[in-house]
């Protein structure tokens, strides 16, 4: 896809004006990580109550497409239930954005997002709700994404 | 518009890639000459006349084409000592690239003669293969790594190499003598000047100068030197390791294998001679082959020309970029200290999606850290983008990247 296409003004907005920017005090899932091949990086904070995500913050660095990915994120799954957060696909992420055939190179950026919270799921599910088969199920999704 | 040094077009002619398109119809202006060169026919012609004519294993057998392909390898070897003016071809090992070379010298040299509290000297500018070995054999040994500083112009401080060498616990001072990211162009013989009066050993990575400056070993005066064939016209998976005869004699070997033995016995060996000594295992005869015809490619247009060229381009590409604004130039702006690399940050504009947006039209520029994460953090960036030339880059090609750039600033409405 052209730059014309991927550099909307919605995207230059959520690259420029990032939603639920910043860290939660007393977070239930904490999860960093980076892109070793370009140096984005992401951390991702959430709380989680009664099954649903009822906050969500990110900091990081990066170029445009991997901000507004994690900042877009952080929208679509505030509030949302838990359930429907550890279901969350790759497709669901690209739609989001609007950004579909983007290169082997740059669909990482886009990506980087949805894999930190994966693997902040896997942490979660694994160490806290002691819930194996679906902490491996998220895990080995995670690790699937590019 | 042309630089008046070299001809370029029959340059050009040399480079069949240089005439593929990108993105269906754009002429690729090839900007990132600092990770790899393209490669001219010739060098491309001697590696495939090896496989189609002379193809066989070397030292060892006795028939023909062994011969052939011998005499082949070994020139280039000789090639080598008169190209960076070192007396004893012997001293000249084959590595993979300028990053083994380094790992040979951290582990063979290292191991010997570094020890607990020993400091070992390198730059905030280096590229992670010089960073990275040092950290490793520091870590073993529990000695320190310290780092020169780097100022606001691009340049080392060389205050801090002094402050080192005053502890009398400095048994290695090594540096790249160019910049891969700043392009700065160290200067290289007042630190072995100063390292010598102390009688500490240096190791220069040439990876970005050898192909950019003329550059004299025996004049440099430092104990190893290394660089890697691809970024000087050559194929990837060649590097050399430079070092004095009688450091390589006092080393242990860095792989055990063949060729690289004397006499083998159930429980113990000699060594080869040098270099064999350091060169275990079949090498890579086809690309050293192919080095060899690099070198000469060089030769004919002579290193002086090769870097007034690059002078007179990357003058011209920083007059040009000085005016856009918003942009930020690091390194040296006087050309006479850098080499033709040239990183910058546009604007609020992310390196990635600057080098995507200008990649449309067809120029290929690096973007990122750069290998040089520790330099990053020093100019307090996570990446910057990076135009770096060559002997078959106009100032025609230029004005597409400078044009491009404008786009990128329209794109991001800035």
């Amino acid at each position: 896809m052209s730059s014309a296409d991927i550099y909307r003004e919605i995207i230059l907005d959520y690259y420029r004006n990032p939603r639920n920017y910043g860290k939660l005090p007393n977070p239930d899932v904490a999860q960093r990580d980076s892109n070793p091949l370009c140096g984005d990086e992401l951390e991702m904070h959430l709380n989680i109550k009664e099954n649903k995500v009822v906050d969500v913050k990110f900091t990081g660095k990066g170029c445009a497409i991997s901000q507004a990915s994690a900042s877009m994120l952080t929208e679509l799954i505030m509030g949302k239930d838990f359930e429907a957060v550890k279901k969350l696909s790759k497709e669901d992420i690209l739609d989001n954005l609007g950004l579909h055939d983007l290169g082997p190179a740059r669909i990482k950026c886009a990506l980087l997002s949805l894999k930190v919270l994966k693997s902040g799921l896997y942490s979660y599910l694994s160490e806290k709700l002691k819930d194996t088969a679906s902490a491996d199920k998220i895990k080995e999704e995670a690790s699937g994404l590019y | 518009m042309q630089t008046s040094v070299i001809n370029i077009e029959n340059i050009r002619n040399d480079f069949p890639i240089l005439k593929r398109k990108v993105h269906k119809d754009k002429a690729l202006v090839y900007f990132d000459n600092a990770a790899t060169t393209q490669k001219p026919i010739q060098v491309i012609d001697s590696i495939s006349h090896y496989y189609l004519n002379y193809n066989s294993n070397i030292h060892r057998a006795v028939h023909e084409l062994a011969e052939e392909a011998t005499l082949a390898y070994e020139t280039t070897r000789d090639k080598i000592a008169k190209f960076i003016n070192v007396k004893n071809r012997e001293e000249i090992v084959f590595v993979r690239g300028t990053t083994e070379a380094i790992n040979l010298v951290a582990y063979a040299w290292g191991r010997q003669n570094v020890n607990k509290d020993d400091i070992i000297v390198t730059t905030e500018y280096e590229h992670h293969s010089n960073i990275v070995p040092w950290q490793l054999l520091v870590k073993e040994k529990g000695a320190k790594l310290e780092y020169i500083g780097v100022d606001d112009n691009g340049e080392l401080i060389l205050d801090h190499l002094d402050k080192y060498l005053e502890t009398g616990k400095v048994k290695l001072v090594t540096f790249s003598q160019m910049s891969n990211v700043l392009g700065t162009i160290t200067n290289s013989e007042e630190i072995i000047r100063r390292c010598k009066k102390k009688g500490v050993r240096v190791l220069v990575d040439g990876a970005q100068s050898v192909p950019h400056l003329k550059v004299d070993v025996q004049k440099l005066d430092c104990d190893f030197f290394a660089f890697s064939a691809h970024k000087m016209l050559g194929p990837t998976g060649v590097g050399v390791l430079w070092a004095r005869k009688e450091l390589l004699e006092s080393m242990a070997p860095f792989n055990g294998g063949g060729d690289m033995i004397r006499e083998v016995h159930k429980y113990e060996t000699s060594w080869n001679d040098l270099p064999y000594k350091f060169e275990a295992g079949t090498p890579n005869i086809a690309d050293v082959i192919g080095f060899g015809a690099a070198l000469d490619y060089l030769d004919k247009i002579g290193m002086d020309k090769v870097r007034e060229h690059e002078m007179e381009i990357t003058k011209y590409a920083l007059d040009k970029m000085s005016q856009i604004k918003g942009i930020k130039i690091y390194g040296p702006m006087d050309v006479a200290k850098r080499g033709g690399v040239i990183s910058f940050n546009l604007g609020d504009i992310h390196p990635h999606d600057l080098a995507t947006i200008i990649d449309e039209d067809g120029v290929a520029i690096r973007s990122g850290h750069h290998c040089a994460q520790v330099l990053m953090e020093r100019l307090d960036v996570s990446a910057t983008s990076r135009a770096s030339f060559y002997i078959y880059n106009t100032k025609d090609e230029v004005d597409v990247f400078i044009k491009s750039l404008y786009r990128a600033k329209e794109l991001f409405r800035i």
